[in-house]
Parts: structure tokens; sequence; C-alpha cells
């Protein structure tokens, strides 16, 4: 009986597509605004922002204060959302501050990446031969070294602190982007638009930064915001080793103080990583998404 | 004193290319040409793939690939030897003096920047300009260009333009500063047949509107008729004949511009059987060749053809604007 439904001339295998779409296609987002996932990893990245920039009002007072009795577990006494540690610390309080110096350093170790990559290899990639040659070691020697080793290195030598953190992550983490740029810069300095903008009397700085550089741009801006994730993870790596600026409250350092109550009260450990995870994961979604967004072609603009 | 003398009336070249070498490592691509272009009239430069005709107009702005440079000869525009000019005198030149439209306009305009902004920037990089006053002159160089709504149009991206209107843009960020001299390498080649007309109609419009010679890089000898005053045929990195277009087109001397222009299709060639006429042999067979480049196709060849490569003899000492030039020594006036 259902087949014969189906099959019935009066209904229509296909639904119909409503009328009113060719109106509202004027009005309708672009493709990728229309992605729930981007969304979703904006709202976190945006919750997360939110709570380091106010995390002076949501929780004044120092963090690493004792507050309450110790090892109250989430939800036991809701003056203690989350609960507190082994030293009577609030674990909520925590997280909020603790979120300020993990995107910091991720944000601005990325940044720093960002500023010594993007010149290195635009130098490379733009002039080849012996200043590309000269680069690329550079880059190589950087690389050969593993980056959570360098990065203990620079700090096992300083003195741990949030700047140097910063500084010891941003060092380790340029090659990537230099690789990037310079192959980037490798295929568009041969491009049609460059030699017509060289033909128009622009100088090299010009070229380089207003014909080739925007082109580079959205891969680079990609690769920065996995470059923004590795940051954080960096630092809490870190943080975890106890390598991390012992005053300040970090993701990391949360991890790394709950790690000896594993087995009991795990949410010690469980809830600041649960951040780290929904952190990453949003900046990687919006990674992913940008290139997207960034392409001029996407009707964006 | 003769101040009474009246002046000779010699035309007055923009651009004088003399003895122009230009050499790859190991092999020498542009082997010492020589013309000029006089004010205000289209030079073309015609030849088949390969043979330094291209080159020599990016030599002319020195803007060679990075392993090709200009081993002799000069390049004389406005007093100034521009093989050897400072590369700072040259960026001035470079979109001022001389402008340049590339084969394809698919690929020769920035993809993240706005067609406004790319005009704009030109203007902004040769002349002072306050931003409205830039913004105003940009909307006069797309309408002087043919492009419909520029207000609209100048926001948009180059992806947002079809290949023509491309085309017009690039000739748009050409002219925009008045240069004296446009090279158009082979401009049309990219583009519809319907559209191929209108860019040569509009580019030679302008040249007459801005006053601006052009050097005009092609194989179309159709083009060559149509628009081109002076018309030099290259053969394997030289010029083998140079001659006005009408005197060319009459009655053709080198043995090669024969051939070309034997082979070019007629209207009729569609309604007959016969075959094409053609050039026998490729311009392969010119490399390493000690005399005629030509010698190995040419059906006039004797054998001191093949000893040593044939002077450039001019029989009409004004150069410029009459002179006829052969490169054979079969061929006498």
């Amino acid at each position: 009986m259902t087949d014969m439904v189906a099959n019935s001339p009066t209904t229509p295998v296909v639904a119909p597509t409503p009328v009113t779409t060719s109106r509202s296609k004027r009005w309708s987002l672009p493709a990728y605004m229309r992605d729930p996932f981007l969304w979703v990893g904006v709202a976190i990245l945006l919750s997360a922002f939110v709570l380091a920039a106010f995390a002076g009002v949501i929780y004044p007072g120092d963090p690493l204060d004792m507050a309450g009795p110790p090892l109250i577990w989430p939800g036991e006494d809701m003056s203690y959302p989350l609960g507190t540690d082994a030293l009577g610390r609030d674990l909520a309080a925590g997280i909020v501050h603790g979120a300020r110096v993990s995107l910091m350093v991720g944000v601005c170790a990325a940044m720093l990446g960002l500023l010594i990559g993007t010149t290195v290899g635009a130098l490379a990639g733009y002039f080849g031969g012996v200043v590309d040659n000269v680069l690329v070691r550079l880059t190589e020697l950087f690389q050969t070294i593993p980056t959570l080793l360098l990065v203990i290195v620079i700090l096992a030598i300083g003195n741990p602190s949030v700047p140097l953190i910063v500084f010891a992550i941003g060092i380790a983490s340029w090659p990537m982007i230099a690789r990037l740029t310079r192959s980037q810069f490798m295929s568009l300095r041969e491009a049609d638009f460059v030699m017509a903008a060289r033909g128009l009397g622009y100088g090299t700085p010009r070229i380089i930064l207003r014909e080739i550089l925007p082109n580079a741009l959205p891969t680079i801006v990609v690769a920065t915001s996995v470059l923004v994730a590795n940051g954080i993870l960096a630092e809490a790596g870190l943080s975890f080793l106890n390598l991390g600026d012992p005053n300040q409250v970090s993701w990391g350092s949360l991890i790394g103080n709950g790690r000896t109550m594993l087995r009991t009260e795990w949410y010690l450990t469980a809830l600041p990583g649960l951040a780290i995870v929904l952190t990453v994961l949003s900046i990687n979604i919006i990674g992913d998404r940008l290139t997207d967004i960034l392409n001029p072609r996407s009707g964006a603009r | 004193m003769n101040m009474h003398t009246p002046l000779p009336q010699r035309p007055f070249p923009v651009l004088e290319v003399l003895d122009l070498q230009v050499a790859f490592p190991g092999s020498v691509a542009v082997k010492g040409i020589t013309f000029a272009i006089e004010e205000g009239k289209t030079m073309a430069l015609v030849g088949e793939s390969g043979c330094g005709k291209s080159l020599t107009a990016f030599s002319i702005l020195r803007l060679l690939p990075p392993t090709a440079s200009i081993s002799g000869g000069q390049v004389v525009f406005d007093g100034l030897d521009l093989a050897t000019v400072s590369g700072r005198k040259l960026r001035e030149i470079r979109g001022k003096g001389i402008s340049m439209i590339l084969q394809e306009p698919m690929t020769s305009l920035n993809p993240v920047l706005t067609i406004g902004a790319q005009v704009a920037e030109v203007i902004r990089r040769h002349e002072r300009l306050s931003r409205s006053k830039t913004r105003q002159r940009v909307l006069e160089l797309l309408d002087l260009v043919g492009i419909p709504d520029p207000q609209r149009r100048y926001d948009q991206f180059p992806h947002n333009f079809s290949g023509g209107m491309r085309q017009r843009v690039m000739i748009a960020m050409a002219v925009a500063c008045n240069p004296r001299l446009l090279i158009a390498d082979e401009p049309t080649t990219a583009l519809d047949v319907t559209i191929q007309a209108q860019v040569m109609e509009l580019l030679n419009r302008l040249r007459k509107q801005l006053s601006m010679a052009m050097l005009l890089i092609t194989h179309d000898l159709g083009a060559v008729a149509q628009w081109a005053d002076r018309v030099a045929v290259m053969y394997a990195g030289r010029i083998v004949e140079q001659a006005s277009v009408d005197d060319f087109f009459a009655a053709p001397k080198h043995p090669y511009s024969r051939g070309l222009l034997g082979s070019s299709v007629g209207d009729d060639a569609h309604y007959t059987r016969g075959r094409l006429t053609e050039i026998q042999g490729s311009i392969v067979s010119a490399a390493g060749e000690a005399g005629c480049a030509f010698a190995p196709r040419c059906p006039q060849a004797v054998p001191t053809c093949r000893t040593a490569p044939p002077e450039l003899r001019t029989f009409n000492r004004d150069v410029v604007r009459t002179g006829w030039s052969i490169a054979c020594s079969q061929v006498s006036v």
C-alpha cells in the first residue's frame, strides 16, 4: 500500500522547493555562518574570554587563598559550586582565574610566534637564494629541538614568570609558521599580479606587505589558531610539571595539583582538564572554519 | 649660428632600444635588437612563440626572470638608459613613464584587494592626491576604460569580473598615471574573439586620447595590420625585418615574413580543399645555427647563408618612421 502512495503521480517524490527561498536568499547568511559547530566554538571561546576578563569581578581576591573546608565535591556545597581542593581553595575561582593565564599565554605566545615566523618565512620565500638558505637553516635548527624541551630549558635558565613562559613558547613555535609562510611566498612571488605590481613601480616592501602577504594570510591565520591551542596546551604541560609561574593559577597547575588525588577526588583534575579540552577544541573548530571565512570568494563581503 | 635653418622634421622617439641583448646562463635569448618607437605611434613586435619578443618587452622595464639578465645594449627612455639606471629611478618610471599590460587578465589582478583599491594604489604610488580625489580619479578611469557602473564596481573583487572586464581594469591601472609608453604583451591572447576586438579598440582609443606610444607584442598579424603603424618581425632572438605596416603588408621582403604572411589563413580558407600554406620545419632548427637562424627553413637559402648571420641592412636612413630594414643577404631593394 505504501508503495502505491509513493508511486502515485499526485505525490511528488521530491518535496517542492519553497517559493520563499529566492526572496529570503538575499538575507540568508553565507554557508559557513550556518554551521552550528562554528557557533558552539565561538560561544565556548567567547565565554572563556569573558570569564578571563571578569575573573576579578566574579571571584574577587586571590584564588590561591583558602576559601573553605578542603575536598568538598562539586555540588555538595553551593557556595563552592565546583568544590574545593586539598587546601580548601575554591576550584571554580581557580578555573576562572586560570582562564586568564592560560588564554593570555596561548594568545601572546602565538602572536610572538606569528611575528617571528611570518617575518622569517616572508623574507626567505620572497628573496630566495642566500637569504633563503640562511633562514631555512635557522628554522631547521629550531625545528630539530623538541618544542617542550626547548621551553623547559629556557624556563630552567630564567625565573618562571608569565612573560618568560610566553617568550619561551613563542620562540619554540615559530618554525611551523615560518615554513608555511615561506612556501606561500615562494609560489605567490611568481604570480602574475606580483609581476604586474613590479611593472607598476611598487617597491619590495609594498609588494611583500600589500600584494603577497594578504594572499598568504588565510593560511597563516588558520595555522596561528592552531598555535594558540598549542600554546595553551604547552602552558598546561609546563604548569603540570611545576615549571609554571608559582604565583599564578592556570589550568595546567590546577591539574598538576589535583594529580595526587586522581583516584579519589578526580574532579580536581577532570574539571580544569575539561576547560582546556573545550577551549582548545573550540579554537581548532574556529580555525578550521576561518579558511572559508577569510576567502573573499565565499561571499562574506 | 644657424638659428634660421628650420629644424629637420625628425620624428621624436619615445623609446630607443639599441643592440639589446638578453641572456640566460648558457644561452642568449635576445641577440642584439634595435628599434625605436615614435611618439603617439604603435609599434608591433611579431614572431612565433619563443622568438624572444616577450623577453624583449620585459627587458625594457627590467622585469626579467631571476636567471635572465641584460647582457648588452641600451634602452633609452627620457634620456636615461633603463638597462643600467638605478632601481629607485626605474621604479619611478615603471607605471608612470612606461606601463605594461600582461597577457593573463585572470591572474594579473590581486585576488584579495578590491578593484578600486588596486587602481587607487597605482595613483597613490606615483602621484600625491587626497583620498577623495584619488577615488574620483579611479572612478573616471574605470569609466574611461568602459566599465559600466564604476561606483558599484569600485568595491568589488576581481572574481566578480569577467576576463574582458579584468583586462579593462588592468588597462585602467596601466594608464592611471598617463604613461608615455604602453607595453602590451599579447593583451588579447587570453580573451574571447569577440572581446579581443573591443580591447584592441579600447587600447587604440586610449593611445590617441592620452597621446601614448604603444609597443604591441603579438603573433596576430591581423591585429598588426589593423592597429599598428610599424612592425618588427623577430626570429630566434633577432629582428629580421622592420618596416612601416603599409609597406610591410604590401610587399614583405624577408623570406620569413613572406612565409608568415603566406601562411595566414585567408577568407576563402574554409571553402577550399587545398592544404594551408606553412613554413617548413620549426624554430628549433635555429639552435646552434652559425649563419642565418632561418636558413634551415628558408626556401631561398644559399650556402653562404649558413656561414655568418646576415646584417640588418636599412634601406632608408629614417629608421623610426619610414625606414625599412631587412636581415637577409638574398634580398635587395
